[in-house]
């Protein structure tokens, strides 16, 4: 009698944990995220991640389109002002009340001198508090993109904030920490219920959350978990029901199998070379620097068989491009998507002809942990250089390596991936990559390259307002960047994630995870 | 002269146990084989796997050529990069043993040296240099590797990782094998200092650095030959560990550990020749040195004769 009823207690708990376990999600991702400071980094990994806690004035939907999240509307008063209606009860996890002062307080802690989000969200100078529930954003001149500027930038509490001295910002890439790295306190539709670096994120659902769910999880689980094939063991074996990204090479057998499924897509992410046009290379072997001479560029760009990168290496998923951005940002034309075709004979007639032919050595710089198959990108990139006559030296480092030494310009010919994201237009490549450096301007623009039109025509889009004149702005650079060869691309990667066949989630063409959407059926 | 000293090599205990124990033909055979390769890899290669201009990626990932698919001119088929996988394991077959008999000359030098020291000196000399042993022995092999190598990697620029792996990987090896010798020749020096000839070079006046190397030295050897053999196998494990985790031999230049790590990555693609083959070729010559490094162990025991 006693053992019957035990066995029966025994069997009610049995279908309690499989009706709760069923709505836990685990995922794995190739790394773990920067820390939980949505203020600290620029990654949008981490950012996407932290967006599941925080959230921001206004957000993008399933389709990439903004719509009001913790602000409920917005009304340009004056060319640089704009008021934001804030949401009425939304709460904190930590039971605070959200009002105009965290905006204030999280804004101007996001654009800090220190923070390295402030170019995220450039020109704001001031946030004044109307009333509890009112802000006006004050600018330095017309933002056309503040609202996507703003999807990114997330609200943290003021009072929290200040209890726990973290109202400076901190600087996740320079190593450092605070109490925002592994505790958070958002209004998101989770919260963070433990966090072990490099190991497990734990997040629950936001029972008073004030958004009316789409997702019907309980809980996340995230592991990073580096090498590929064993995150694929790991999704095969049923440890994981969403792993990102799935290596391309694998996504036959991930087919194959039974009760997982692969998600593709056509990804933002454009994937270049940046080519160091400064006075002299970094490693050359040559007086001055052969790659100032557009000929040898071009010669590059001849020398490059992107369609059997994509076919051997990118599975045939990847979407070969002459473009700096993807179809679906705004500033594309299809003009500026024409490839110089793959001739290796043409490429060593114009290195002959600009006085090289011998060829010259310079350093191919790219990152190996970073974007899709990098490291085997450059490699048969690097081969088929030197069968166009070059002598290119490949260095296949860290992304922290890599980028450091992007940033000081100790790159010669180097690999960048630009998504344009937040904000999805192509303005984001003007400012960011083309414009001669000079204040927030050039973060990324390869030494020595500055085209003065291009300059003045980035300084126009970044205050024209009338939506067509701005378009073709933008179009007219973008075409001027092709013509210079000022950066050399490659292709757009493709978004390649895989799922258990229980769990639904759209697949945004930002390859962005966005867990408030999926589903696990039973 | 040279005719007596074959003919007794021809009839010593060692050639006549050598004859009897099949492991050690055996293994002998596959060892010759094995270093030949190495050594004339240039020639017996079909493409020299560091020339990147070589490498042409429309042949990548081919099978090997018995197999549907398969390329004559690519025996064991080709990695991702095209690169032919049996020219690669040649070149890498030469960097593993390059890597391993210098780590064991290194780690035999430098054991050797302070193992003598230690036994013949005693005292505070030799307290030193054996709590460091004892302190090294309670740590895994491979820990110290890591440790050293992680601390070279982060005093050399890392532009200069590449060009110095070898040399970083010689030391990480070298730097964590010395322990075993230098106990042998301790415990072995500590006996024969004991011993009536030394004596006598003392009292005619041989002085303490003339008597380890020219009295010692060669009564303490045998054993170290033993330890030099079976320690050969340990120091390619270790290499194949090392590039296997990704902090050894780069992906242009790689030795056989590298190639398993590359071909891991490809196990579910169904590519599985990348992988397969660089680990037989590693455990065969593993395999075969430690059997010999065994027949080595009984042949010079006079115990067990």
């Amino acid at each position: 009698m006693m053992y019957r009823d035990l066995m029966m207690t025994a069997a009610v708990l049995g279908c309690i944990a499989t009706g709760a376990s069923a709505e836990t999600l685990r995922y794995a991702t190739a790394r773990d995220v920067y820390g939980l400071d949505p203020h600290a980094v620029t990654d949008s990994f981490t950012n996407i991640f932290t967006h599941h806690i925080y959230e921001p004035l206004v957000r993008y939907d399933a389709d990439m389109t903004v719509e009001p999240a913790l602000a409920t509307s917005w009304e340009v008063i004056e060319p640089a002002r704009v008021r934001f209606t804030l949401r009425e009860g939304v709460t904190f996890h930590g039971g605070e009340t959200f009002d105009a002062a965290d905006v204030q307080v999280s804004l101007m802690r996001a654009v800090d001198p220190k923070s390295p989000l402030r170019g995220n969200l450039p020109g704001l100078k001031a946030v004044e508090i109307v009333d509890d529930l009112t802000v006006d954003l004050v600018l330095e001149g017309p933002a056309p993109l503040l609202n996507n500027y703003l999807t990114n930038i997330f609200i943290l509490d003021s009072g929290w904030l200040e209890e726990h001295g973290a109202t400076t910002p901190i600087d996740a890439s320079q190593g450092e920490e605070g109490y925002t790295t592994n505790n958070a306190n958002g209004t998101g539709p989770f919260r963070l219920e433990s966090r072990r670096p490099d190991a497990l994120n734990v997040l629950v659902v936001n029972e008073d959350w004030w958004d009316t769910p789409q997702h019907n999880l309980t809980r996340i689980e995230h592991s990073p978990i580096g090498s590929d094939a064993t995150r694929v063991a790991a999704l095969l074996s049923g440890e994981i029901d969403l792993i990102e990204p799935a290596p391309l090479q694998d996504a036959a057998r991930i087919e194959a199998a039974e009760g997982v499924r692969m998600l593709e897509n056509p990804g933002l992410r454009s994937i270049m070379m940046g080519i160091n046009m400064g006075d002299s290379l970094v490693d050359g072997d040559v007086e001055g620097n052969p790659l100032k001479d557009l000929r040898v560029r071009q010669a590059l760009y001849h020398a490059i068989n992107m369609d059997l990168i994509r076919d051997r290496i990118m599975r045939g998923k990847s979407r070969v491009t002459g473009s700096l951005i993807a179809p679906q940002v705004t500033g594309y034309s299809e003009a500026m998507d024409e490839r110089l075709p793959y001739d290796p004979e043409k490429a060593r007639a114009l290195l002959a002809e600009a006085g090289y032919p011998d060829g010259f050595a310079f350093n191919l710089n790219c990152p190996n942990d970073r974007y899709v198959n990098d490291e085997a990108i450059c490699q048969a990139m690097a081969a088929m250089m030197a069968q166009a006559g070059f002598k290119p030296r490949l260095l296949a480092e860290p992304r922290q390596i890599h980028f450091q030494k992007v940033d000081n310009r100790e790159v010669d010919v180097f690999m960048l991936g630009w998504a344009t994201l937040p904000m999805l237009d192509g303005f984001s490549v003007l400012s960011a990559m083309l414009a001669t450096p000079e204040g927030e301007y050039g973060t990324f623009t390869p030494a020595g390259y500055a085209n003065p039109r291009v300059d003045e025509l980035t300084r126009g889009v970044a205050v024209e307002l009338d939506p067509e004149k701005r378009l073709s702005m933008m179009q007219e650079a973008l075409m001027l960047a092709h013509e210079d060869v000022a950066w050399l691309p490659l292709h757009q990667q493709p978004l390649s994630w895989a799922v258990r066949d229980s769990v639904e989630i759209p697949q945004a063409a930002d390859d962005l995870v966005r867990l408030w959407y999926a589903r696990i059926q039973n | 002269m040279a005719d007596t000293t074959f003919h007794r090599a021809l009839d010593s205990d060692l050639f006549w146990s050598f004859r009897k124990s099949w492991t050690a033909r055996v293994s002998s055979l596959v060892l010759l084989v094995l270093f030949g390769a190495a050594i004339f890899a240039p020639w017996l290669a079909t493409q020299n796997p560091y020339d990147i201009s070589q490498l042409f990626l429309l042949d990548s990932e081919l099978p090997p050529m018995w197999i549907d698919g398969g390329d004559p001119r690519y025996i064991l088929g080709t990695d991702q990069q095209a690169r032919d996988l049996y020219s690669a394991i040649l070149y890498g077959l030469r960097l593993s043993l390059v890597v391993g008999f210098a780590s064991v000359a290194l780690a035999a030098a430098l054991g050797i040296t302070l193992g003598l020291l230690g036994g013949f000196l005693g005292g505070i000399v030799d307290a030193a240099i054996m709590r460091v042993a004892d302190i090294l022995l309670s740590f895994p092999a491979i820990l110290v590797a890591l440790l050293v190598n992680g601390i070279a990697r982060g005093v050399l620029p890392p532009d200069q990782h590449a060009d110095a792996a070898i040399w970083v990987l010689i030391l990480a090896i070298g730097l964590t094998n010395w322990v075993q010798y230098a106990r042998t020749v301790r415990g072995s020096t500590m006996v024969e200092r004991q011993k009536e000839y030394v004596q006598a070079a003392r009292i005619n006046g041989v002085s303490g650095s003339g008597i380890m190397i020219q009295h010692i030295l060669p009564n303490v050897l045998g054993p170290v030959l033993v330890i030099a053999t079976i320690n050969l196998g340990m120091a390619v494990l270790t290499e194949a560990t090392l590039s296997f985790l990704g902090v050894g031999m780069p992906a242009t230049q790689p030795s056989l550990g590298t190639l398993i790590r590359i071909g891991n990555e490809y196990l579910f693609s169904g590519i599985w020749w990348v992988v397969i083959f660089p680990s037989v070729v590693l455990v065969v010559l593993v395999l075969a040195v430690n059997l010999l490094g065994d027949w080595l162990r009984d042949a010079l025991n006079p115990k067990l004769r």
